[in-house]
């Protein structure tokens, strides 16, 4: 099952627990638990999708706004 | 569900990828996908084609024409490729032993005939997927497993080594500085003749073990602190520089491509 909140989505069954996306989230949002990333403080999530962007197993993404077709 | 991009271009039935937790092969291998999703190339106009290696099985996740080749060869079947069809966008990636130890040849050979691929080495500084072994980017003095009292060997500049052979775009990020990565690979692609990336990875299995050099995040953290780009390099100090590596673009100097060339030639005869 996914992990959302504030369009910041988790995919726990591809996460391998490396923690570079926690390391380097400059909001502190995320945090380890049981060897996989979960989200400590969604609140503070600013969005910057540096976490997605340096995710090696894409385990992590942002959610994209729904466009107006 | 995963992210759009990777629903996009992955092939979903072959995912997650069988890397170490923590191997940033990963973070390339969806940076060459973002590039090539930011310059919205026509994907059924792309070959990405892959030697022998941890890097080389990136093009079986990729849903492209794609083509896993023999160890170090990627560079000679893509150099067939583009003559065959020098419509095709040819993507190479390959990794720090395949392109340079034993396809150091078909590199020089590409490069120095400008030939329109673009190169992508997964640059992890070891011989993974074979247990370790050091490669020609293990640093001087560093541990792998046929070098347990430290490597003697001198390192290669893959961005040097490939310019002084005639490559006409050459570039260096690191999966710390994945944004620039992908800048590096949409100009790379961009450029018409031969283009290397010299993409830095982080091997923790192996590498990061055999070196203590810590977990992926403590390697990334020594990227972050160590990589100079070159724009901010030509104002500093050679003090400064001492012991830190260069990033971002390092060459641009288009020249013509090598089936353009071709091309003329053959017209030259049909005219007749």
């Amino acid at each position: 099952m996914a992990v959302k909140q504030k369009g910041l989505v988790i995919k726990p069954d591809w996460c391998k627990g490396c923690g570079i996306c926690v390391a380097f989230c400059p909001k502190d949002v995320l945090k380890m638990e049981n060897n996989k990333v979960t989200i400590a403080n969604g609140d503070a999530c600013n969005g910057c999708g540096l976490c997605e962007l340096r995710c090696p197993d894409f385990a992590i993404y942002l959610e994209e706004d729904e466009k107006d077709e | 569900m995963a992210s759009s991009l990777i629903e996009k271009y992955m092939r979903m039935d072959k995912l997650p990828h069988i890397w170490c937790p923590g191997c940033g092969h990963g973070i390339v291998m969806r940076a060459v996908v973002k590039a090539i999703d930011e310059l919205e190339l026509n994907r059924e106009k792309i070959c990405i084609v892959s030697g022998i290696g941890c890097s080389s099985r990136a093009p079986g996740y990729m849903n492209f024409n794609t083509l896993h080749t023999t160890h170090g060869r990627a560079l000679a079947f893509a150099t067939g490729i583009k003559h065959a069809n020098p419509e095709l966008e040819v993507i190479v990636l390959t990794g720090d032993g395949d392109c340079t130890a034993i396809g150091g040849n078909h590199l020089i050979h590409a490069a120095r005939r400008n030939m329109g691929i673009t190169t992508v080495v997964f640059n992890n500084n070891i011989y993974g997927m074979t247990g370790g072994q050091y490669s020609p980017t293990t640093p001087t003095g560093d541990k792998g497993t046929t070098a347990p009292y430290g490597n003697i060997d001198k390192v290669f500049d893959i961005c040097s080594l490939a310019q002084a052979a005639g490559a006409t775009y050459t570039g260096r990020a690191t999966v710390y500085h994945a944004q620039l990565l992908i800048r590096l690979i949409k100009d790379g692609i961009k450029n018409k003749g031969f283009s290397l990336i010299d993409a830095i990875s982080v091997c923790p299995t192996y590498y990061g073990r055999k070196n203590k050099k810590g977990d992926s995040v403590r390697i990334m953290e020594w990227l972050k602190d160590n990589a100079v780009n070159v724009a901010a390099a030509s104002k500093l100090p050679p003090e400064k520089l001492a012991g830190k590596f260069l990033i971002g673009e390092l060459y641009n100097n288009p020249q013509p491509e090598y089936t353009e060339e071709y091309k003329k030639i053959v017209e030259s005869f049909q005219r007749g």
